[in-house]
């Protein structure tokens, strides 16, 4: 039997290359418990919602990216956080008090608890901001912290450290504490609403990688599981005293991996907020959610930027980049090639932010063909009479980008074309190597909801937003001016003046500002979207079944 | 035989290291960086990108970098860690692998069954009206994309008849795996069909089976040991490479179905050029490749007694 011996010898063969590699069948882990609770009732429902396998580990000062951002906002409540018109409301701050904008003295309401029953205290503050500082830990976030006195001897430019501790932080009681800052910033309290000033507990020190996997917050909810690549579980926190307690049992944040899977789920009745529609289901998703369809505008604006570096774009007359921004028929572009994704922007800051004013920008985001041709003829022309814009072929902009190419050459006669690059991070590296030829796409969420955060952090000689090379040493003044105030209400006033100055400098095209196109099923209500675009978890009441 | 399984393996050695380091040099060349890439449209502090450089050993030559990556794969089974999430690659596998293994490996049971039946069927009925009609259907199969396909099914199962689950909530449950696997299935399915009809239908007059005809032996056993045992050699050798293939993920099946299997995970990696955890998915893909391939040239020997290694 020949053929016999040979099959023991395949066998054999087998075996012995599969143990080579030690990638023997392992058992994996049971997946099956669905979180679904549905006989229970109201109070305790928990539901699920559309999201994808954060990009870090769970550590509040190490999440950028939104997958990340809304688990971390639910297991952790900060000193202040914003309500939908972008004012402040205290969470677990009682008061912040300032002065001189430099100094802030931050009192917080007693009898708060971590998920693990610690008390939360200045110093659990304090320290949390301390370690996520320094670059030894690698958060990704840590240049948050640069406005605080010190941050420069924590982490230098260049060099070795010469310190651990920021010396702006000091405790002064266990519900006190102190923020001392370099230069006065009228509007920190606003900074500190960000979720990287979230407070940590002792045992999160001992070993910080573990936990990011098994984060303990002091947040509306605490959390139960992170089944890796398929969901993550949170449920309400009984001992959480702050105003916004969960008006359900539970969240468990599920994963998809393209908004089209998503939306027939949420449709056969396997998930119950959807935090995006697909451009597919875009033109049918109002009818088939009727009233659970959610289309409202968030914190985030779309532009295209000159590369003030570039050849072409080199000592620039403004003139001319306003010609090409009234090129641009945003109603129309919006309206069609986006299908009502987007909103027209009127201004460089967007909606929904303290100091927003409707038509900021004037008439140089008002569609006017005539005016276009002339504005840049006077400003000299474009210099080639053609422009190209860059962006990433990821991204789903090829589109509109031909949409405004093509609406910028039939008004005024300048070639135009999309400058496609591979994906974002080809894109990115492009922007950071300073290689784009003529304009970019770029895009800007809010950090925080008042308008500096999109007019000093992007225009700013030295701001980190910066890209496209802008550099005026009049707005900078101005800037500088805005910052240098002690209150909060003439700093936004000083911002309101820069933007309605911004169509002389023109640091970039304002396009249009983002919409959530979104929606829910029937089991919840009450389902709301802040201004980041996430929907409002703890707001959302579960049907009894 | 044993020698020659022996000298098989040891050619794995260099083909391993080959394949590795062109992926390796492959992804570098790519533009974009991993730790840049984490910061998106703001910033970031220079020192904490210099310190993730750093740990990752970015900030050295690409060949020590291969050399470190090697070195750890072969001496600690560590096949790096992932520069966003911080979580060995090993985990990120374990957590893929299961599920592309369990959809793998219904569609191919499927396809195996599936194709192979048909193809028979078809072999033995060459020239006649059924052997005509597994011809036009396997060819709609081929010609019809997997996601034109996956969506029709989906419209139709799920969305309107409503008997199924439109998409993979829970890997671990068969039935919610049956859609996939057959969107799956079906391309190779009809490829396996065509091959067993074609060599089935050339074996039918070779002088063995007459004999064996003669001989007197009942017909089901002419088919099944006579026949059918010679004629897998083509369908085997596409069945060695397409294993491979399925456990290779399917980025677009598993796309359509929500799967989170090894094809998004190497999608993901690329995007976010995570050279690190691509080269591991690959790695352990290579693999697959080699052993399928070894075993599909040992199964000739079953299969077809002329055949012998020294």
């Amino acid at each position: 039997m020949r053929g016999a011996r040979s099959a023991k010898w395949v066998a054999i063969a087998a075996v012995v290359a599969l143990s080579a590699t030690a990638c023997g069948g392992s058992s994996d882990k049971d997946g099956g418990k669905g979180g679904d609770d549905k006989a229970a009732i109201d109070a305790n429902g928990t539901f699920t919602v559309e999201s994808g396998e954060p990009e870090n580990p769970l550590q509040p000062a190490n999440t950028m990216e939104s997958y990340g951002s809304i688990v971390i906002n639910s297991l952790f409540t900060g000193l202040v956080d914003y309500d939908s018109s972008g004012k402040i409301v205290y969470m677990n701050a009682e008061s912040v008090d300032t002065k001189d904008s430099k100094t802030f003295t931050v009192k917080l309401k007693p009898g708060w608890k971590f998920h693990d029953g610690t008390p939360v205290t200045a110093e659990s503050y304090v320290k949390a901001w301390n370690w996520a500082a320094n670059p030894a830990n690698k958060q990704t976030n840590s240049f948050w912290f640069s406005d605080i006195k010190g941050y420069d001897q924590v982490a230098p430019e260049s060099g070795a450290p010469k310190a651990k501790e920021l010396s702006g932080l000091k405790v002064v009681d266990p519900n006190t504490f102190t923020i001392e800052l370099t230069t006065p910033i009228p509007y920190y309290v606003y900074k500190l609403g960000y979720q990287v000033f979230s407070p940590l507990p002792e045992s999160f020190y001992k070993d910080p990688k573990a936990a990011g996997e098994k984060p303990v917050g002091n947040g509306p909810y605490e959390f139960v599981s992170w089944d890796h690549k398929k969901a993550i579980t949170v449920k309400k926190y009984a001992g959480y005293t702050g105003s916004n307690a969960a008006k359900n049992g539970g969240v468990v944040f599920k994963n998809y991996s393209t908004p089209e899977t998503a939306y027939e789920d949420l449709k056969s009745g396997n998930l119950d907020v959807i935090t995006q529609v697909a451009p597919k289901d875009l033109p049918v998703y109002k009818q088939d959610l009727g009233d659970r369809a959610v289309d409202q505008a968030y914190s985030a604006v779309q532009s295209i930027a000159p590369a003030f570096y570039s050849k072409q774009f080199k000592g620039i007359n403004p003139k001319v980049i306003q010609g090409l921004s009234r090129a641009i028929d945003r109603d129309t572009i919006t309206k069609t090639v986006l299908q009502g994704t987007r909103e027209p922007a009127t201004g460089w800051v967007a909606k929904g932010v303290l100091g927003f004013e409707p038509d900021a920008a004037g008439d140089v985001t008002k569609y006017d063909p005539a005016a276009a041709k002339a504005l840049i003829k006077e400003g000299g022309g474009v210099p080639g009479n053609a422009i190209t814009i860059q962006f990433n072929a990821d991204g789903g902009h090829k589109e509109w980008v031909e949409a405004v190419c093509n609406s910028i050459t039939n008004a005024t006669g300048v070639k135009c074309s999309g400058d496609s690059k591979a994906d974002f991070q080809a894109d990115l590296q492009a922007r950071k190597a300073k290689e784009v030829k003529s304009l970019y796409r770029s895009g800007w969420v809010l950090d925080f909801p008042m308008n500096a955060n999109f007019i000093r952090d992007l225009f700013g000689t030295k701001s980190s937003g910066n890209q496209s090379g802008f550099s005026n040493p009049k707005l900078d003044a101005a800037i500088a001016a805005a910052d240098n105030v002690t209150t909060l209400d003439e700093s936004v006033k000083k911002y309101q003046a820069i933007e309605k100055d911004l169509p002389n400098y023109m640091p970039s095209i304002p396009l249009w500002y983002y919409k959530v196109n979104a929606g829910y099923s029937e089991k919840v209500t009450g389902v709301q979207f802040g201004q980041d675009g996430d929907p409002i978890l703890t707001g959302v009441e579960v049907k009894k079944k | 035989m044993g020698r020659y399984v022996a000298r098989r393996l040891l050619q794995m050695i260099p083909v391993f290291f080959g394949t590795t380091l062109l992926i390796f040099l492959m992804v570098y060349a790519l533009p974009g960086d991993p730790v840049q890439g984490l910061f998106g449209d703001k910033g970031g502090s220079p020192q904490v990108i210099a310190a993730l450089r750093h740990e990752y050993g970015l900030d050295q030559n690409i060949f020590v970098q291969y050399f470190n990556y090697m070195k750890g794969i072969i001496l600690h089974a560590d096949f790096g860690t992932q520069v966003a999430s911080g979580r060995p690659v090993t985990d990120v596998l374990g957590d893929a692998f299961p599920v592309t293994l369990r959809l793998g490996g219904f569609a191919f049971v499927i396809e195996v069954v599936v194709g192979i039946t048909l193809g028979v069927y078809a072999g033995l009925n060459a020239g006649r009206a059924a052997d005509t009609a597994v011809l036009l259907t396997t060819l709609l199969l081929i010609s019809v994309p997997v996601f034109v396909l996956g969506f029709i099914l989906k419209w139709i199962f799920a969305d309107e008849l409503q008997w199924l689950e439109p998409n993979v909530n829970d890997p671990t449950n068969y039935g919610e795996l049956v859609m996939p696997a057959i969107v799956l299935a079906t391309a190779s399915l009809a490829y396996v069909s065509r091959l067993t009809r074609t060599s089935i239908a050339e074996n039918m007059r070779a002088d063995y089976v007459r004999t064996a005809i003669a001989k007197g032996l009942p017909r089901r056993r002419v088919v099944t040991v006579h026949l059918m045992r010679n004629s897998m050699i083509p369908v085997v050798t596409y069945l060695g490479t397409d294993i491979g293939a399925l456990l290779g993920g399917a980025v677009i099946t598993e796309g359509i179905f929500n799967i989170q299997g090894i094809g998004g995970t190497i999608y993901q990696s690329l995007i976010r050029r995570e050279g690190t955890t691509l080269v591991g998915l690959v790695t352990i893909l290579v693999l697959v490749y080699l052993v399928a391939s070894l075993l599909v040239d040992l199964l000739y020997a079953v299969l077809d007694p002329r055949i012998r290694y020294a």
